[in-house]
C-alpha cells in the first residue's frame, strides 16, 4: 500500500538558519538523510523529495483565455508543504511508525521536534479486485 | 506460426528455463540468494551469447553449467575469504545432462518462494523473479517502485530464504496442502495486481495477470491431479477474459452488468469452464473452485439478464461455509439481492457491519449503496457511495462511485 | 529543471465535487486524463499522483518514545493536497503554462479555474548540508 508522509510547516519556522546553530541544522539534515537511507534499505521507498523555501512559490490559475495568471503572494500564516515521502508499506501501522520517526527529528536545541506528519493514501491506477 | 524474433523467442526460451536451472543449482549448493544471482548471470551472458551464436544443442545444459560455474568460484573466492567450511560440490563435477525428469524442482523452488515466513509482497517479487524470470525492472515496472526498491525487496526476500533455512525440498504430506495454499495465493495476489487498464506493447512484460495464469499453468501441468490448482487457473483465464471489456477508453471502470460481452474472449472462456467442469466432480471441491464456478456462470451468461443468480447464490452459499472471507459474504449478499430482492441483501449485509475487517472498508459502503439503489432509497444510496468514494484507494473506482451517486442525485436514469 | 504542480482543497472543496453533475464529473476525469496523457507523451512528466480524499488523513507525531500519536482533527480551513505532477521543463513559464492548463480543468463552473501552487524543485541538497 502506499503512503504518502507530508511535512508541512508554516512560513515562520523556515528563516534560513534564525535560531539553529549550523550544528543543529547539520543534524536535522543528517537524520533526514538517514532515514532516507532506512527507507531504501528495507525496500519502502518509492519518492521523496526536499522541497525549498516558499520565496519562488507562485499560485497559478487560468484567466478566461486559459492563459496563465500567476500571484507570489505567500501569506504568513499559511501552511506550505516543505517535502514529502512516498512508501510502499504492509500496513498503515508501518505508515504511521515511519512518519513517527521522521516527526522526532532534530530542531535547533537537538531536541526531537514532533513536527505534525499528514499521511495520507496514494490513490492507485487499478480498480479494487473484482470486476 | 511465424517464426519469433530471438526477442520472442529467446527470452522466452530463458524464462522456461532459468526456474530449472535456478532449481538444479540451488539443490546443489543450497544458497539461495547466491544461487540466484549466479542463474541471473548465466541468463545475461545467454541474452548476449546466443543470438551470435545461435542457440546452443541443449541450452538448459548450456545454462546450468555457466550457473555452476558462476557459483563454484563464488563459493571459492567466499571460502578464501572467510576461511571457513562450507558445503561445496567438488568444481570436477560434471555438468548434469538433466536425463531424469527434474520437474519437482520447480515445482520445489515455488514453494521456496512462496514459503510462510516471507511477507507476501517479497512473495510475489521473488516468485516472480525466480519463477517467472521477470527482471527487476519489470518487476518494479509492475508495481510501479523505483528498481533499486524492487532490487532491495528481491535482495531481502533472498536473504530471508537463506536466514530462516528452509530446505530445499517439497514440504511433508501433511503440510503439503497448507503450503500448497501459499502458492496459490500468492499467484492469485499477483494475478490481481495484474490489470492494467491500457494496452501498450511496453506493458507487455508487465501484465501480471498474463504472467500468474502462466505461473499457474506451469503448476498445473505440475500437479494435474489437484483441483484447487486448476480452479485457481480457471478462475484466473475466466476473469481474465473480461479484461477488454472491463475499461472504457479513459481507463473507466465498467461494471460486469454493463459489459460489453461481445468482447469477452470466448476461448479463454472455453478453457476456463472446462477446466473447472473437470476439477469439481473430483470431489474435493475448495473455494478456488467454486470461484471459478462462479465466474463461469456469469462468463456462460449472453446478457447480463441471462445470469443465472440462483446458481450463482448457491455457489456462494457453499464459498460462504467454507471461507469467513467477509467480501464473500459480501459478494453472498449481492447474489442473495438479485434472488430474494434488495432487502433480503440489506439484512445480510447489517450483520456485518460489525465486522471489524469490515469497519472502515470502502466495499462496505460501496455494496450497500449498490443495494439501496436497487431498493429505491436513493438518499441513503447516494450517501453510502460518496462514502465508498472517500474511504477507496482506487482511482477509477473512486470515479465511478462519484459517478453511480451523481447518476441518482439528478433523478434522472441514465 | 523540475517543477512541481500542486492542487488542494478543503475538505468542504471535496465534498462539493462529490455533487457535481454525472457530466462535470466525467468531463473532469476525461480532462485529467487527457492531460496526464499528454504529459506523458511530451516528455515532461516526471512523477504524478492522486491522494486519497482527506476523510482518512491522519497526523502523526512522535510520542514520547517515539511510538507514534495520531490524530485525525484538522482545522475546518486547513487545504488538503489532492494531487500533484512533477514535471521537467525548461523555462518557469512553461511550468505555469501546465499549470494554467490543469487548473482550467472543467466543471468547477461558478467558482471558477483553481489555483495550482507551483514550486521549483531544487536540484541537490542545499549548501549548508554539504
Amino acid at each position: 500500500m502506499k503512503y504518502i508522509l507530508l511535512m508541512n510547516t508554516m512560513k515562520a519556522n523556515c528563516e534560513p538558519l534564525a535560531g539553529w546553530s549550523q550544528k543543529a541544522f547539520q543534524a536535522h539534515c543528517g537524520f533526514m538523510i538517514a532515514i532516507d537511507k532506512e527507507l531504501r534499505e528495507s525496500g519502502e521507498i518509492v519518492a521523496a523529495e526536499g522541497l525549498s523555501f516558499p520565496d519562488q512559490a507562485r499560485l497559478v490559475r487560468a484567466d478566461k483565455d486559459g492563459l496563465p495568471i500567476t500571484d507570489g503572494i505567500f501569506p504568513e500564516g499559511k501552511e506550505f508543504l516543505a517535502g514529502f515521502w512516498i512508501i510502499d508499506v504492509e500496513t498503515k501501522e508501518r505508515a504511521y511508525a515511519i512518519a513517527a520517526r521522521v516527526s522526532a527529528a532534530p530542531g535547533p536545541d537537538g531536541k526531537p521536534l514532533n513536527m505534525p506528519i499528514e499521511v495520507r493514501q496514494v490513490m492507485s491506477g487499478r480498480p479494487s479486485s473484482g470486476s | 506460426m511465424a517464426t519469433r524474433s530471438w526477442e520472442e523467442s529467446g527470452e522466452y526460451l530463458l524464462r522456461e528455463l532459468t526456474p530449472q536451472v535456478l532449481a538444479t543449482v540451488v539443490r546443489r549448493y543450497r544458497d539461495f540468494a547466491a544461487a540466484e544471482d549466479a542463474v541471473q548471470e548465466a541468463a545475461l551472458a545467454a541474452a548476449v551469447q546466443w543470438p551470435r551464436q545461435g542457440f546452443p544443442d541443449n541450452p538448459r545444459a548450456w545454462l546450468t553449467g555457466v550457473a555452476l560455474r558462476r557459483m563454484a568460484d563464488y563459493v571459492r573466492s567466499e571460502t578464501s575469504r572467510r576461511h571457513r567450511e562450507t558445503e561445496v560440490a567438488r568444481p570436477e563435477e560434471s555438468v548434469p545432462l538433466e536425463t531424469e525428469d527434474r520437474e519437482d524442482d520447480t515445482l520445489t523452488l515455488l514453494f521456496m518462494c512462496c514459503h510462510p515466513a516471507l511477507t507476501l509482497s517479497s512473495a510475489i517479487a521473488l516468485t516472480l523473479r525466480a519463477i517467472g524470470g521477470l527482471t527487476t525492472a519489470e518487476i518494479a515496472s509492475a508495481f510501479l517502485v523505483p528498481e533499486a526498491t524492487m532490487a532491495q525487496r528481491i535482495s531481502r526476500a533472498k536473504q530471508t530464504v537463506q536466514n530462516s533455512g528452509i530446505p530445499f525440498q517439497l514440504p511433508s504430506a501433511d503440510e503439503r496442502s497448507q503450503r500448497l495454499r501459499a502458492v496459490l495465493h500468492v499467484l492469485y495476489l499477483i494475478f490481481n495486481e495484474g490489470y492494467t487498464s491500457s494496452a501498450g506493447p511496453e506493458l507487455r512484460r508487465s501484465d501480471l495477470s498474463h504472467e500468474a495464469i502462466r505461473l499457474a499453468r506451469i503448476v498445473h501441468n505440475l500437479q494435474p491431479d489437484d483441483p484447487e490448482v486448476a480452479g485457481l487457473l480457471a478462475l484466473m483465464l475466466l476473469t481474465d477474459a473480461r479484461r477488454l471489456a472491463r475499461a472504457g477508453p479513459a481507463g473507466e471502470l465498467i461494471p460486469l452488468a454493463q459489459q460489453d460481452r461481445s468482447l469477452w474472449d470466448k476461448e479463454q472462456i472455453a478453457e476456463g469452464i472446462a477446466l473447472v467442469s473437470a476439477a469439481l466432480p473430483k470431489g474435493s471441491v475448495g473455494p478456488y473452485q467454486l470461484q471459478a464456478a462462479i465466474a463461469a456462470v456469469h462468463d456462460e451468461a449472453a446478457t447480463d439478464s441471462a445470469t443465472d443468480w440462483p446458481q450463482i447464490l448457491a455457489l456462494y452459499d457453499l464459498l460462504k461455509r467454507m471461507s469467513d472471507n467477509p467480501m464473500v459474504a459480501l459478494n453472498h449478499a449481492i447474489a442473495a439481492a438479485m434472488v430474494h430482492g434488495p432487502e433480503k441483501g440489506l439484512k445480510l449485509i447489517e450483520a456485518l457491519q460489525s465486522d471489524s475487517r469490515l469497519a472502515e472498508h470502502h466495499r462496505l459502503d460501496a455494496v450497500r449503496a449498490h443495494l439501496l439503489e436497487l431498493a429505491g432509497d436513493r438518499e441513503a444510496a447516494i450517501r453510502d457511495y460518496r462514502s465508498a468514494a472517500a474511504r477507496t484507494a482506487s482511482l477509477p473506482e473512486r470515479n465511478y462511485l462519484l459517478t453511480r451517486a451523481a447518476r441518482l442525485a439528478s433523478d434522472g436514469d441514465a | 529543471m523540475k517543477y512541481i504542480l500542486m492542487m488542494s482543497g478543503t475538505k468542504a472543496d471535496v465534498e462539493w465535487y462529490a455533487t457535481w453533475s454525472k457530466e462535470d464529473l466525467q468531463a473532469h476525469f476525461a480532462f485529467m486524463h487527457a492531460f496526464n496523457k499528454e504529459l506523458r507523451d511530451s516528455g515532461v512528466l516526471v512523477a504524478t499522483e492522486g491522494l486519497a480524499f482527506p476523510d482518512e488523513a491522519k497526523v502523526v507525531r512522535a510520542g514520547k518514545n517515539g511510538e507514534p500519536i495520531t490524530d485525525g482533527v484538522f482545522p475546518e480551513s486547513k487545504e488538503f493536497l489532492a494531487g500533484f505532477w512533477i514535471i521537467n521543463v525548461d523555462s518557469p513559464e512553461q511550468a505555469y503554462k501546465l499549470a494554467a492548463k490543469v487548473s482550467s480543468a472543467p466543471g468547477r463552473k461558478e467558482r471558477g479555474n483553481q489555483p495550482i501552487e507551483v514550486r521549483p524543485i531544487p536540484g541537490g541538497p542545499p549548501p549548508e548540508m554539504l
